[in-house]
């Protein structure tokens, strides 16, 4: 399946991924709407050191610890697609899911809902806005076997 | 001193209303112009640090940034410009000599846009590049008066000569003044289109060896990285004598920008100012210079053709005269207009002549003393579109060399602080977090889009003239015409005026 992959080399830590992310998941599409009007948290992971950053997002596992985790049956793996969804509707935020994830690639809601975020390649509108505005092209989307993650 | 009689240069205008706190402006801003304030929750701007070089407006998801002139104002005086009265006061405060970079941005006259070009109508067919074949192939070397045969019929083989896909090659720019991306960008997208980029003087990185049949070296008067195994590694090797920005200055890397990879590449201990001398020291005369090109030669075992590159001064005519005399297989010329990493201001601002009247002067006296087919003729500074290109080449030149207008396809915004070393655009810096923002794939793509975005319009207009080939414009005069021109000027670029 195709995946966002990073390559640190290029990343800037400009975070512009984040606002994309946001963006591509509010309800408005408007970078200034998105922000300003609606509490989205955004679901890639900026990890930054000295001159090294790259941003992290779920990892769409084949076998989820996630999935095998979650005690409501709120995340689950999309069999044709390959990714692993979230439905907050049945999650109740136990947390479970953040605690197992191998890559720390779910985060707790950022406005302290009882909920999570994480990275659904933007199945709604069907490519990650973060790989598509990268200025650097520090991301990419594409099939996992051309190279090494 | 504690108060300091600078006023800011640029104003950051921030539209709150669409700026979404996002702080990716702060993040990309190496001068520090933009931070966050907490207690206002407000991004909020340092109108001093700002340079202009527009990173933030350009990466602004929320387009809240523009960038503008201050407005604050002088008493109106023609003498003492705005400019003038903000120098005196920054060097009362150094002490030091003004500094900046690209090239000379002064109103003084563009004769490239007093030139207008020919068109074939009714008595001559125009040719459309699209249906029908047009060459745009060069080859830069000597050329021999006639061909010569051995005992078996068999011709000699020519004078070695670099073979462009089209008359454009990348000026001298070396790694150190601009970034390892920024050469890995000119190296690709001049092998993948076919042309030269050329190293300037700062050696040649191990990583770029694998471009060598793009590559011209140059050796200039600091002998920066030259060993035998570099001069082996270019299609051809460039000795620099001046450079248009700074005729008669010499080069300084500061010793901040000679990090491992550029003392590595330089063979300069690390840590330490790069100086290059004003002159060569071994060469003061015409006769020296001959001592080079062919010690160079014999080095390469006459392998490659050798060029020497020098700045449009007022006596050129008669420098080139002497160069293609010394032995020199291209000439290449750098008008008073051409870039800089790095050079005093008011250098930059008033040495040198315009590159379209050195470029007539020099072809005219070549061909005079009939030494033009001994020479190939290389001019830049400044080219800044297809046009200029096919004007310099009905003035005489071979092919151009482009630099600025290359850096600008990178992504460079002209805002002349390439000497601070904290390019924004990752371009004219060596801080490595600076380094990775021109991802050399993009800067290869975006190059390789100019150079064939500008050989499709010189084919057009060489089609519009009834031309077919790129050979058959070189010092074709008669395509040209000038406007607003006085007698003296169309003199010296040797051409009628619009009408006659």
């Amino acid at each position: 399946m195709k995946k966002v992959f990073a390559r640190e080399e290029y990343c800037l830590g400009c975070k512009l991924c984040e606002v994309y992310c946001v963006t591509s998941h509010s309800r408005s599409k408007d970078v200034v709407k998105a922000h300003k009007s609606e509490e989205i948290t955004p679901a890639v992971i900026i990890e930054s050191g000295e001159n090294l950053s790259f941003a992290l997002q779920c990892r769409h596992c084949d076998d989820a610890p996630c999935v095998r985790a979650c005690i409501t049956g709120a995340m689950q793996k999309d069999p044709e697609t390959g990714i692993v969804k979230y439905d907050e509707n049945k999650c109740v935020g136990c947390w479970t899911c953040i605690m197992t994830c191998p890559y720390g690639a779910v985060k707790r809601d950022e406005y302290n809902r009882n909920i999570i975020s994480k990275c659904d390649l933007c199945s709604e509108t069907g490519e990650p806005a973060c790989a598509a505005n990268c200025p650097n092209n520090a991301l990419v989307y594409k099939e996992q076997e051309e190279e090494g993650e | 001193m504690s108060l300091s009689l600078k006023n800011p240069e640029f104003l950051i205008e921030r539209n709150y209303d669409r700026c979404i706190n996002c702080q990716v402006c702060e993040r990309q801003c190496a001068n520090d112009s933009h931070y966050y304030d907490e207690e206002m929750d407000k991004m909020l701007s340092k109108d001093e640090n700002c340079v202009n070089c527009q990173r933030c407006v350009t990466l602004c998801p929320a387009n809240a940034l523009s960038i503008r002139q201050y407005p604050l104002e002088y008493r109106k005086n023609s003498n003492w410009t705005g400019e003038m009265i903000n120098n005196i006061y920054k060097q009362a405060e150094s002490g030091g000599v003004l500094l900046t970079g690209m090239g000379n941005p002064t109103p003084k006259k563009i004769y490239w846009d007093h030139i207008l070009l020919n068109a074939s109508q009714v008595t001559n067919p125009s040719i459309d590049p699209l249906r029908e074949p047009m060459e745009l192939k060069t080859f830069l070397g000597r050329k021999p008066g006639k061909l010569e045969f051995d005992e078996n019929g068999n011709p000699f083989p020519l004078p070695p000569q670099l073979e462009l896909d089209t008359p454009i090659m990348f000026s001298a720019m070396s790694f150190g003044s601009i970034s390892i991306n920024a050469c890995r960008s000119l190296a690709r997208a001049a092998t993948a289109s076919g042309i030269m980029y050329n190293t300037g003087e700062g050696g040649l990185h191990q990583d770029l060896y694998q471009y060598k049949e793009n590559t011209i070296v140059q050796v200039a008067s600091g002998r920066f990285g030259v060993h035998q195994e570099y001069l082996e590694a270019g299609a051809a090797i460039e000795i620099k004598i001046g450079q248009g920005a700074k005729p008669g200055i010499g080069g300084h890397l500061p010793g901040e920008k000679v990090g491992d990879e550029v003392s590595r590449t330089r063979m300069i201990p690390l840590g330490t100012d790069a100086l290059s001398p004003a002159p060569h020291h071994d060469i003061y005369s015409i006769e020296d210079l001959r001592q080079l090109i062919y010690a160079l030669k014999e080095a390469t075992d006459y392998t490659k053709p050798v060029s020497v590159k020098i700045s449009a001064v007022h006596n050129v005519a008669a420098i080139a005269t002497g160069i293609a005399t010394a032995g020199a297989d291209i000439i290449s010329i750098d008008g008073y207009r051409g870039g800089t990493g790095a050079a005093p201001t008011l250098i930059r601002d008033n040495v040198g002549i315009p590159i379209e009247l050195a470029l007539a002067a020099v072809d005219e006296r070549l061909r005079r003393e009939g030494l033009r087919d001994q020479v190939s003729l290389v001019i830049g500074g400044t080219i800044r579109n297809s046009a200029d290109i096919v004007k310099a080449i009905a003035l005489g030149a071979d092919t151009v060399y482009i630099a600025s207008a290359a850096l600008i396809a990178m992504g460079c915004h002209m805002c002349q602080k390439c000497y601070t070393g904290k390019c924004n655009w990752g371009i004219a810096t060596q801080q490595p977090d600076l380094v990775k923002r021109l991802n050399p794939e993009i800067g290869e793509e975006r190059l390789k889009n100019l150079i064939r975005g500008w050989s499709l319009e010189i084919k057009e207009m060489l089609g519009g003239m009834g031309i077919n080939a790129i050979e058959s414009l070189r010092g074709n005069r008669l395509m040209l015409r000038g406007i607003d021109l006085n007698e003296r000027e169309l003199a010296v670029l040797g051409i009628k005026h619009a009408g006659e």
